[in-house]
């Protein structure tokens, strides 16, 4: 008895022991090639060929800079290009998609259950592949190298829509919007006034999503714009990969890293945030 | 029901006419685009006239660039390789993703710092796939590179290996980034998706002694089938139009084999061929794969029982509303 008592015991412990290696391994496997990357930045294209591994910085970072700015990469022009675009994203789909779930949660309308169906139906339209006629669009009315038809369509997103009628059936009681309309105020009003500040925070966690991912965009920029000038982030990384940083390894490392941590920084601070969004957009129902 | 609302009605569409007006202009206007320019002879830099493709005797040959394309060896291997990439990832990220959520959720045995494990776990997701990929690029550097020293310093590997030359090599490497930068979503979403399970069940399952691996393959994995057709469809989805990765990795090499179906329509079109007809052929061949496996997913794991509890409960309402009338 004792020694069956024991046999389980020991079981459990190397079931935990199990548990905690494999997670702190695949912890470390996600930091371990940023650690890398963050490091080498630091470091000299000779020390790199030295030893490409250090887990401690070098005192090379200025001269990294100065070889990193002084070809085709320029991180001010890039982070400027892609907080512009990124914030326009945000900005309208967060407040379109709160009107659009707005008007299908609060009032009801002939063709409400229709849109509904049909707003779940073209949640998971691939835009990629469409993009030859966005190109050609785009192209016919001038507006390639324009920040503006990368901005605008975020006006139209359905996914976001889903997610913010979801929020608002849990936490608007329409007795609200009742006793705003005897108090007078208008429709449009409303929604600004009273329903906007109840949805902040859905507005906060669907913000941060719409951000990160017009943020990493890569596709669609990289068609649309040409001109070095209107370059965003991810566009200009791609400059990283060729001839003309071919052996400037510590430069390569400063340039990643410099896209990487505006990214960390929002990461770090609004973790909890982040996951529980992750965690609440997969819930349908 | 309510006799005020109906006279604002009219502002359930006015407030969707934004939604709408974007959707048509910026969404289904260039997808309607693309299918007419694949029938067409559209191509060139700056060209914006096109026509119906027709034969040499005038007859309208409206499926000549899905023809070419297909007959396209290109694009033939970059279809198979997107298929290749994608399954090698999504294997690998659903079994760990699903290790994980089976720790995570053990309700013997709570995971210290599982909140940091989140966290760390699920950080390579949000950071910028151009990054990474050319982050990897530099990790795999050979004959100097991280991942060359790592190995050579464990004694795995004699020399230096240059791993961007063999073609399964790069293709596992691509995999990989795929799989390390999306389990750790798939993982929180499942998590979401257990804790939704009512509790009672894991009691009840315990108190008739099942154990965990009873209960975790008998009762977790059948009450999670909604959340994994979720996951396996929008995994599908973006897999299928996988860009950025092997773009900037290694620019679809050695020798084609991890160039994927995007990267073949963004070369048609914009790396100098200006193929735009052609490109919009391959878009719209891709799209219909989409399409069809998207229905055949969701034929095959549709809930069967829900099905029929729905169809139970609304035949129920129905005669409950009867009942009252009559």
């Amino acid at each position: 008895m004792n020694a069956r008592h024991g046999s389980i015991r020991a079981k459990r412990i190397t079931y935990k022991t199990i548990v905690y290696v494999v997670c702190t391994f695949l912890a470390l496997l996600s930091i371990f090639p940023f650690w890398i990357m963050f490091m080498n930045a630091t470091r000299s294209t000779y020390e790199i060929q030295q030893s490409s591994i250090s887990l401690v910085p070098s005192k090379y970072f200025m001269s990294n800079w100065k070889i990193l700015t002084g070809k085709a990469f320029s991180p001010m022009t890039g982070f400027i290009n892609s907080m512009t675009v990124s914030v326009g994203v945000t900005v309208l789909a967060v407040y379109f998609s709160s009107l659009t779930a707005y008007a299908l949660m609060a009032y009801s309308w002939k063709l409400r259950q229709a849109f509904f169906s049909f707003i779940m139906a073209i949640m998971m339209i691939p835009a990629q592949l469409s993009s030859i006629g966005f190109y050609q669009f785009i192209y016919r009315i001038g507006m390639t190298n324009k920040f503006t038809p990368l901005i605008v369509p975020a006006i139209a997103s359905p996914a976001m829509v889903f997610f913010m009628r979801q929020y608002l059936m849990a936490a608007l009681p329409l007795e609200i919007v009742d006793s705003a309309r005897i108090d007078g105020s208008r429709e449009f009003a409303t929604f600004n006034r009273i329903i906007l500040p109840i949805m902040k925070p859905a507005l906060a966690t669907q913000a941060i999503f719409s951000f990160v991912g017009s943020w990493n965009n890569l596709f669609i920029p990289l068609i649309l714009l040409t001109n070095k000038k209107k370059y965003t982030m991810p566009i200009m990384v791609s400059l990283l990969r060729g001839d003309i940083y071919k052996t400037e390894y510590g430069s390569v490392y400063l340039g990643l890293s410099l896209t990487v941590l505006p990214l960390f920084v929002i990461y770090f601070m609004l973790a909890k945030y982040i996951i529980a969004g992750v965690a609440l957009g997969a819930l349908k129902e | 029901m309510r006799k005020k609302s109906v006279s604002y009605a009219k502002y359930g569409y006015i407030f969707s006419i934004p939604f709408v007006v974007a959707f048509l202009v910026f969404s289904l206007y260039p997808i309607v685009y693309t299918l007419v320019i694949g029938f067409t002879d559209l191509r060139g830099l700056g060209v914006k006239e096109y026509h119906f493709l027709r034969t040499a005797e005038g007859n309208l040959d409206l499926f000549g660039n899905f023809r070419t394309v297909l007959n396209n060896k290109t694009f033939t291997t970059s279809l198979k390789n997107t298929i290749i990439l994608w399954t090698a990832n999504f294997i690998p990220q659903i079994s760990m993703a699903l290790l994980l959520t089976a720790w995570f959720t053990d309700r013997n045995f709570k995971v210290k710092g599982q909140g940091a494990y989140k966290i760390l776990i699920y950080m390579p997701n949000i950071i910028t796939a151009a990054t990474i990929a050319i982050l990897f690029n530099s990790l795999f550097g050979y004959p100097k590179g991280p991942v060359n020293d790592l190995l050579m310093k464990l004694k795995c590997i004699d020399g230096p290996r240059n791993f961007s030359l063999q073609r399964w090599t790069a293709r596992g490497v691509v995999s990989f980034i795929q799989f390390w930068m999306w389990y750790g979503n798939t993982m929180i979403v499942l998590i979401a998706g257990v804790l939704g399970i009512n509790p009672s069940l894991f009691e009840a399952a315990e108190i008739d002694g099942a154990t965990p691996t009873q209960i975790f393959f008998r009762i977790t994995l059948p009450l999670l089938r909604t959340i994994l057709l979720y996951v396996l469809v929008t995994s599908m989805i973006g897999g299928l139009q996988m860009f950025d990765i092997p773009k900037l990795f290694l620019n679809g090499g050695p020798d084609q084999a991890t160039i994927t179906s995007s990267m073949f329509i963004h070369e048609q079109a914009f790396s100098g061929s200006y193929l735009y007809n052609r490109a919009s052929a391959a878009s719209i061949i891709v799209f219909g794969i989409i399409i069809v496996l998207s229905i055949i997913l969701f034929q095959i794991l549709k809930d069967k029982d829900e099905v029929a509890r729905r169809k139970y409960l609304r035949a129920q309402r129905k005669a409950a509303r009867r009942r009252v009338n009559s």
